[in-house]
């Protein structure tokens, strides 16, 4: 473990070096990031300003679910960069069979592709989103809403990196990475950036049971928040419903190395 | 027991037949035809430690198909196959870390970095003590005349020096088994011979055991004592050099410097008889291609020496391409 940590490591330090030799490119995408979700954080705002609350929810509430979930994606799509280029950079040209050629797990030298520094615009715009949200809201950090807010960052990185780790799994079908699976990355993000509670039923539950979204956001922030969840769920279940985003990473895992096998016998 | 163990290995590829036109490849979507490739249909080999073995045969034969089995990113569909007692597929990462592997056409190096940070990279990657580290890379370095180049960027390097790099990469594990899959490609001509010149060494001295796929007839007589043919899926002929040729005709060529110009019909006339082939008279040059099975390189040595006066003479081998393609046509392989 400690070993495969540092081996990440010394991959995420030379993709780092690598990056910033192209400094102008850097600034540039990082702002970018920036701006696009600012941008999208004012329509937000402007959306409240004119109806003052979202079914019950102020402005400062929903702010904190979009910082939450933004951070998460932005640290998650930093480290995700292998798998989202699979299908062009390694199936296509027949690459990963260098992946193969080496004594490590192929899903730890894809995660060692890059460490996308540019995706510090969004983490950044996430973060000044969360503090602002935090200090408007009055929240009393104590350990155990920081210990929780940890755990549900971690989860939903989890559950991201799941998402990117199944996209990339497609391309040993498909080659080509699927656009269809920016529905539930993208999609994701912007759907977890309102309370779950305005969702139709039907919604909610494949947010929660099938691609579990709301377990790495809705849920445990409620209870960060600590306010009532108008949908009925108790602390205990909010503070453990980031495992779900760990359990969907595990059986993404599964599904990669299923994939895996298919390339090894048909060699393309 | 051999370092590596190959019983009737077989692979099938199922691949989509194309259609024709936009039509056929609408077609194709919904209804795909499928077929069956034989990549391999039943290889058999042992290649014991510190050989130096030429695995040759025309493309699609099944070349780069063994290599992948062998390195453990293929998985075969029947027969067995162990390298130093590990099943290369199911062992795929204790197997890696036990092997090289060169492929001519794609580098194992990171294009951005500068070589010796692709090095330390992979030191970390397969876990190389320090000290073993800084042994197998002064010494690669020094081998492969690698010092200048150490700082520069792979995407940099012309394709000569790539490939001595790439080769490095391969070795700072030290493996005792190195695949190279066409090594020599695209190099020019002193590149090719310090390639070959190292990839000696490192069998000679180091006893590392070398499996070599090329079309580079040149790699293998100057490097193999041994030589696997494959054509169709299956193992044509296994043994040294001499024996490729003893299989497909045992020509050879007389080459003899006349002391006068002479004409061709009187020395086809002089020489009439059994096992000659071809006969060729270019001033005082003469190169008469012969089977010597059917008549002793020194019988007819004799023959044109007691006829006319010789100023020089040797006898050759004929180029190992013809052989090649002899035996390729033979059996219905090949693009020529």
């Amino acid at each position: 473990m400690a070993d495969t940590i540092a081996l990440l490591g010394r991959y995420f330090g030379v993709s780092i070096r690598a990056q910033l030799q192209y400094r102008a490119s850097f600034l540039l995408n990082a702002t970018g990031q920036f701006v696009n979700s600012g941008i999208e954080f004012v329509g937000l705002w402007a959306l409240f300003d004119r109806f003052g609350h979202l079914a019950g929810w102020t402005f400062a509430e929903v702010a904190f679910f979009y910082g939450v979930v933004n951070c998460t994606f932005a640290i998650a799509d930093a480290l995700t960069t292998g798998f989202d280029r699979f299908g062009t950079h390694y199936v296509k040209t027949g690459d990963f069979d260098r992946l193969l050629l080496r004594p490590r797990p192929t899903a730890l030298q894809l995660a060692g592709h890059e460490f996308a520094v540019r995706r510090v615009g969004r983490l950044l715009q996430g973060l000044i989103v969360l503090a602002w949200a935090t200090s408007a809201l009055d929240i009393p950090w104590d350990a155990a809403r920081v210990a929780l807010l940890l755990v549900t960052v971690a989860g939903g990185i989890a559950f991201f990196f799941g998402l990117m780790v199944l996209q990339a799994t497609l391309c040993f079908w498909t080659t080509e990475s699927l656009e269809i699976m920016n529905v539930l990355t993208y999609g994701g993000v912007e759907t977890a950036q309102y309370p779950l509670s305005i969702y139709h039923v039907a919604f909610r539950r494949v947010f929660t049971f099938v691609v579990p979204l709301a377990c790495i956001g809705y849920f445990p922030v409620v209870a960060v928040l600590g306010v009532e969840d108008p949908l009925g769920t108790g602390r205990v279940f909010q503070a453990l419903a980031p495992l779900a985003g760990v359990a969907f990473l595990g059986l993404s895992f599964v599904a990669w190395s299923i994939g895996v096998r298919r390339y090894t016998s048909t060699g393309s | 027991m051999s370092q590596i163990e190959v019983q009737n290995l077989a692979k099938v590829f199922r691949v989509a037949e194309r259609r024709a036109g936009l039509a056929g490849a609408f077609r194709g979507l919904v209804d795909r035809r499928m077929r069956d490739v034989h990549a391999l249909a039943g290889v058999d080999f042992d290649i014991e430690r510190g050989e130096l073995v030429g695995y040759i045969g025309p493309n699609g034969a099944g070349k780069s198909t063994t290599i992948k089995i062998l390195a453990g990113i293929l998985t075969p569909t029947g027969g067995t196959c162990t390298v130093d007692g590990l099943t290369p597929w199911r062992d795929r990462r204790r197997h890696a870390a036990r092997i090289g592997v060169v492929f001519g056409q794609r580098t194992q190096l990171w294009w951005d970095l500068p070589v010796i940070e692709s090095f330390e990279l992979l030191q970390r990657v397969y876990r190389v003590p320090e000290a073993l580290f800084a042994t197998n890379r002064d010494r690669m370095v020094e081998l492969l005349r690698l010092g200048p180049l150490l700082d520069t960027p792979v995407r940099q390097l012309s394709l000569g020096q790539r490939m001595r790099a790439d080769l490095a990469a391969a070795l700072l594990h030290g493996p005792k088994l190195l695949f190279l899959d066409e090594p020599t490609i695209g190099l020019d001509a002193a590149a090719k011979l310090a390639m070959r010149d190292f990839v000696r060494t490192l069998n000679r001295e180091e006893g590392v055991t070398v499996v070599l796929t090329t079309h580079d007839m040149d790699d293998i007589e100057a490097l193999c004592e041994r030589i696997m043919v494959i054509g169709q899926g299956r193992i044509l002929i296994d043994g040294g050099i001499d024996e490729l040729r003893r299989r497909v005709g045992n020509e050879r060529v007389l080459i003899v410097d006349f002391e006068e110009g002479g004409s061709l019909e009187v020395l086809a006339r002089e020489l009439d008889g059994a096992g000659l082939r071809d006969v060729r008279v270019t001033g005082k040059r003469a190169r008469i291609a012969f089977d010597a099975g059917a008549i002793a390189p020194a019988a007819l040595i004799a023959r044109v020496t007691s006829r006319f006066g010789v100023h020089d003479l040797f006898v050759e081998h004929p180029p190992i391409e013809h052989t090649v393609a002899d035996l390729y046509a033979e059996h219905g392989e090949g693009d020529a």
